[in-house]
């Protein structure tokens, strides 16, 4: 790949409602980028690789649960701070962005919020140094968009739980140290566990053949007859809300994280548009391209705005899941967009490796489809404004 | 082991260069600044890397505006204790050596450790006026410097190979690319920066020595001539008689 020679666009002046902070974050997330990832994003890309080494990078950064507070091995920052660490991540490459999204938002999250202070006291620091990796298991083979159904399951047997079934999807799986699993009880209520690699019975196959998040590690999670100590249980939230809780955490960096996306291609196209010449003028003079650009910054301004109000209603605690639904569903179909008019712009050279458009655009069939598809988001809305529910 | 690391805002290297007022200003319009890369990567970095190994503080010194507050929040991110600003706006380098010089007169300071340049105006001069200022050694352009009791042992690089210096301790140095590694500030040392002592200090009397009296930029680039590989006269005769280089 070329030098990396981001630069980020700010049409509306958005910079303005940051704080000093949350630019030094966003700015040092963009410095570690360019310092360390870039240089080796499209060799782990080709080679379908998760680059292992960056974890320490990652954690020494504070990228694993930067709004988990201090005490438990977290930074204490905002969740518009959060959000730019997803942008900036992400304007790299979606894989790396999933690993730490997992990481903060599908492991750390719940533990804070729904575990005992002798898990959080156990699990958190170790999360947030990178000593320990953590994956999130609610996908089964049969239950995607509908987890509700899921028939992974634990039983009661006095000292310990019993738990068996399969959890298919699993970013992080092959090399986590822990996971936590959503299953239901004998009466079918649905309860995060904390499984640990060593448990008997558990295993984490990798899967392979993926032609998108390629630098993310993507396993199941299998247990037969996996015991589980009963302190392993989150004790204080259970039924769909809990998972569904920390989706919510998930999804409103991932609406963060795609900006990151369209911006690293709007950049790219523009600087690209301005050098190369056909017909004796930069390709930027003729009005077709200057259509597709001006509607990319358009498009990304918007969605900026509407990311950044998500951003202090969450900082208030008062975005609903959804609001997050929409900005998930709306930036990724904008980013979509974006990556496709950018890989155009760029004639043949837009489907190289020397560029990074073709490697989001392969990300982003991810990202639309995990954490809720498009489709599922649009049903959401729906149900929210008409109060009627069209998935059953 | 007291250490002043002296912090310079420069623009950003990819900032559009332009100029305002007749010429007589820089235009900060959308420029982007950063810390000056001597002072960050590689002044602020050994001296934090000292203090690791063998205790003591690391304050910041910058002489500029309220608009050096973000770049000194950064260096303070990076692992600074503490840090001062000399609430003035000049970039005349005895003025600013003047300054620093009187902050650090009687704050015992062992090391004073600045950036070779700055990247904007690369004059060089700041740390050796400090150190005549504050009548101590002033070792140029050190790529390595160790400290053990009150001495310090340095390396610079000279024509053909390294030179090594040992000088006593207080001492101001300037430091070069290679003195240590650029060093990313992570969360909670930007959290925690928020907190740390930043005191702004009125300056003190100091004739300003220079001013700017205009700026201009280089001639544009011209346009690129090809020659064929089998037309190494043609190339001759345009280096003689158009670049008139030989
Ligand atoms: C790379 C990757 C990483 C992942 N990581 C994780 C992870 O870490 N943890 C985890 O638990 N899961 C993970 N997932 C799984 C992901 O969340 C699911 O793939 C997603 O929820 C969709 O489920 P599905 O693939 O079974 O699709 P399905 O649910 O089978 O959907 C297929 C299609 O039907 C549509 N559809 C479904 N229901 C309705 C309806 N009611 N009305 C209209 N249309 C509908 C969907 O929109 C979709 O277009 C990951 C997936 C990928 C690709």
């Amino acid at each position: 790949m070329r030098t990396d020679l981001y630069q980020g666009h700010d049409y509306y002046l958005m910079d303005e409602l940051l704080s000093e902070e949350q630019k030094l974050v966003r700015d040092t997330v963009r410095a570690w980028i360019k310092k360390d990832v870039s240089p080796i994003i499209e060799d782990a890309a080709e080679k379908a690789v998760f680059p292992k080494h960056l974890i320490r990078g990652l954690a020494e950064m504070g990228a694993f649960g930067p709004y988990i507070p201090v005490e438990y091995g977290g930074a204490g920052l905002d969740q518009i701070s959060y959000g730019l660490i997803m942008q900036e991540l992400e304007r790299c490459d979606s894989g790396l962005r999933s690993t730490a999204s997992v990481q903060s938002s599908l492991v750390m999250y719940p533990i804070y919020k729904y575990g005992s202070e002798e898990q959080r006291k156990k699990y958190l620091p170790k999360l947030a140094n990178g000593e320990w990796i953590g994956c999130f298991g609610l996908t089964e083979p049969d239950f995607g968009s509908n987890p509700g159904g899921m028939v992974t399951h634990f039983k009661d047997m006095g000292d310990h739980f019993l738990l068996n079934g399969t959890k298919m999807w699993i970013s992080n799986a092959p090399f986590a140290h822990i996971a936590i699993v959503w299953a239901k009880n004998e009466e079918g209520r649905i309860h995060g566990l904390i499984v640990e690699r060593e448990m008997e019975g558990f295993s984490t196959p990798a899967m392979h053949g993926k032609w998108s998040l390629r630098t993310s590690d993507t396993g199941e999670l299998i247990f037969d007859n996996v015991k589980v100590p009963k302190e392993n249980l989150l004790p204080n939230k259970s039924g769909l809300g809990a998972p569904l809780g920390c989706l919510d955490s998930a999804r409103y960096g991932i609406a963060w994280g795609v900006i990151g996306v369209a911006l690293d291609c709007y950049d790219v196209a523009l600087r690209y548009s301005k050098e190369r010449m056909q017909f004796g003028k930069p390709i930027g003079a003729f009005q077709l391209q200057q259509k597709k650009l001006a509607e990319m910054i358009t498009e990304i301004t918007k969605a900026q705005l509407l990311t950044f109000r998500l951003g202090q209603l969450r900082n208030e605690g008062r975005a609903t899941s959804a609001q997050i639904s929409m900005a998930k569903r709306n930036n990724i179909a904008m980013a979509k967009e974006i990556v496709s008019e950018a890989r155009q712009i760029l004639g043949a050279m837009g489907i190289t490796n020397e560029f990074p458009v073709m490697r989001h655009m392969m990300n982003l069939e991810s990202v639309i489809t995990y954490e809720g598809t498009h489709d599922i988001h649009l049903l959401i809305t729906g149900m929210d404004i008409t109060g009627l529910d069209a998935f059953k | 082991m007291k250490i002043l690391v002296c912090i310079s805002k420069v623009p950003d290297t990819t900032s559009k260069i332009a100029f305002t007022d007749g010429n007589t200003h820089f235009d900060e319009n959308g420029v982007q600044f950063i810390v000056n890369p001597y002072d960050e990567w590689y002044a602020l970095v050994r001296a934090l890397e000292i203090k690791e190994s063998l205790g003591g503080t690391v304050t910041i010194i910058s002489v500029g505006g309220a608009d050096y507050e973000p770049v000194i929040r950064k260096a303070l991110a990076i692992g600074a204790d503490d840090a001062v600003r000399i609430n003035a706006d000049e970039s005349d380098s005895l003025y600013i050596a003047r300054q620093i010089a009187a902050y650090s007169k009687d704050k015992s300071f062992d090391l004073v450790i600045c950036g070779k340049e700055t990247i904007s105006y690369n004059g060089s001069v700041v740390p050796g006026m400090v150190a005549e200022l504050l009548d101590v050694p002033y070792i140029s352009l050190a790529v390595k410097l160790d400290v053990a009791g009150d001495m310090a042992t340095v390396e610079r690089e000279v024509p053909g190979g390294i030179e090594v210096i040992e000088a006593k301790l207080p001492l101001v140095l300037s430091a070069a690319k290679g003195m240590a590694e650029q060093r990313i500030p992570n969360m909670r040392g930007i959290m925690a920066a928020r907190s740390k002592p930043l005191d702004v200090v009125e300056p003190v009397d100091a004739t300003v020595t220079t001013s700017v009296k205009g700026y201009s930029l280089p001639p544009a680039k011209g346009a690129v001539k090809m020659i064929a590989p089998e037309n190494a006269g043609e190339l001759i005769r345009l280096l003689h008689e158009e670049a008139k280089v030989i």
